[in-house]
């Protein structure tokens, strides 16, 4: 499987985020977005996740299955975690796994609720209301996602606001483990994951971009 | 569980849970409808004439408040772009998420209504046709209003707006579901007639307002 990007340009409001941007990442491979504020990492992630069209270029994914668009062979972690406060963590996580369903194949399975939950530290949490959880707990609850519906494409913005170290660390393990079953991942970070990303694309301001 | 069943459950879930959300509407409800008859006095005959269209026109009013209720939460915590990237096209999300309202909102509201009938002397004759026009014109009110909320997500104090682009989109159902209670009421025939429109509203409406609800959204989420 190949995410290709061709000649991309993605504008906002009238603005030029970025031009002429490449890049081909295979199975197995992380990709690491890095750049200052606004040099458009949110925008290629929502972009490659279809929220965004792109001005010009193209992205696409070869060798994929076919019967799944790309934005549905993504998983797509923003600034939000998509909880509802008024369920339990194991409700969320539980929509999540029967809404999504996997897609995929090869090493990239679902885990199961409890393993997903045990695996983020959130077992012993499984039956209190999500609104009750810490900022950082709610995001590991959103990452869960990632585990109990597997997708090829992982696609995290800023994964780690809020963790603490442990979490960090578990997330690494969890990104690592998703590119060596076969999957692709791109991360947009400040904060160093702990991962060896085969590449590191770097975003300027003014919309250059230096693989 | 096939995703749509599962979105279904959860927001109906949600709906019975989350803050009374049901318990508000029907409460509207029954406060408007109590209202009146405070304000126009104890004339039986006047109340009795009247009946039909102001429960109707109550109902519409209490459906409007539940209808941010459909996307506007999703939105904010960020579920919507998630259910965005799932395995359903946008348009059944918005089936779904209408579907839903319209459980929770559309069919207590209906079925409450033979006791708010009581206090405004509804004529006797008129109780179970009048059920029977809300329950088959209260999906139109979910789906089309499912336009409305997707289309004011991004605004901070959409409901105002909401209430205007929605309001003149019921105008058909409630010409329609009232005049199918009158018909019966002041006979003779043109019951079928209305009463078919009124269900065409509704089906229409299950087919196009996602459509339209989709488009909305992902224009929301750019």
């Amino acid at each position: 499987m190949k995410l290709i990007a061709n000649d991309l340009a993605v504008d906002r409001g009238g603005r030029l985020i970025f031009r002429g941007l490449s890049f081909t990442l295979a199975s197995g491979e992380g990709l690491l977005l890095t750049g200052p504020n606004g040099a458009g990492k949110t925008t290629l992630l929502r972009t490659i996740a279809g929220f965004l069209r792109a001005a010009e270029g193209e992205i696409r994914l070869e060798g994929a299955d076919a019967e799944h668009a790309l934005a549905e062979q993504c998983h797509y972690v923003g600034h939000l975690n998509g909880i509802k406060a008024s369920q339990t963590v194991a409700e969320n996580l539980s929509f999540w796994a029967a809404y999504l369903g996997a897609i995929g194949g090869g090493g990239m399975g679902s885990l199961p609720l409890d393993e997903a939950l045990e695996r983020l530290s959130l077992k012993s949490l499984r039956d209190i209301p999500a609104g009750y959880l810490s900022a950082g707990q709610k995001r590991r609850l959103g990452l869960a996602r990632l585990l109990v519906a597997a997708r090829p494409i992982w696609l995290l913005d800023e994964p780690t606001v809020s963790l603490d170290a442990a979490s960090q660390a578990v997330l690494a393990a969890m990104v690592r483990d998703h590119i060596e079953a076969g999957g692709l991942a791109i991360a947009a970070t400040h904060l160093p994951l702990g991962l060896d990303f085969a590449r590191e694309l770097t975003l300027g301001r003014g919309g250059r971009a230096t693989p | 569980m096939s995703p749509f069943l599962a979105l279904v459950r959860r927001d109906l879930a949600l709906a019975f849970r989350e803050g009374g959300a049901v318990g508000t509407t029907l409460g509207f409800y029954l406060m408007v409808v109590t209202m009146l008859p405070l304000g126009l006095g104890p004339d039986l005959n006047l109340l009795s004439r009247i009946a039909p269209g102001v429960l109707w026109v109550a109902l519409l009013l209490a459906a409007l408040l539940s209808l941010d209720r459909i996307f506007l939460n999703d939105y904010e915590e960020g579920a919507l772009e998630v259910m965005a990237l799932g395995p359903m096209p946008l348009e059944l999300v918005a089936a779904a998420k209408s579907l839903a309202h319209w459980i929770s909102t559309g069919i207590p509201l209906a079925l409450i209504t033979p006791a708010l009938g009581l206090l405004l002397n509804l004529d006797i004759d008129a109780y179970g046709v009048l059920v029977l026009t809300m329950l088959a014109g209260t999906p139109a009110i979910s789906f089309i209003g499912a336009i409305g909320g997707a289309l004011t997500l991004g605004l901070r104090r959409g409901g105002l707006l909401l209430s205007l682009l929605v309001l003149p989109l019921y105008v058909p159902t409630l010409i329609f579901g009232i005049s199918s209670v009158n018909a019966v009421l002041m006979g003779p025939g043109g019951f079928a007639a209305s009463f078919l429109i009124l269900c065409a509203l509704s089906l229409a409406s299950l087919v196009l307002a996602p459509i339209a609800a989709a488009a909305a959204i992902r224009m929301q989420l750019q």
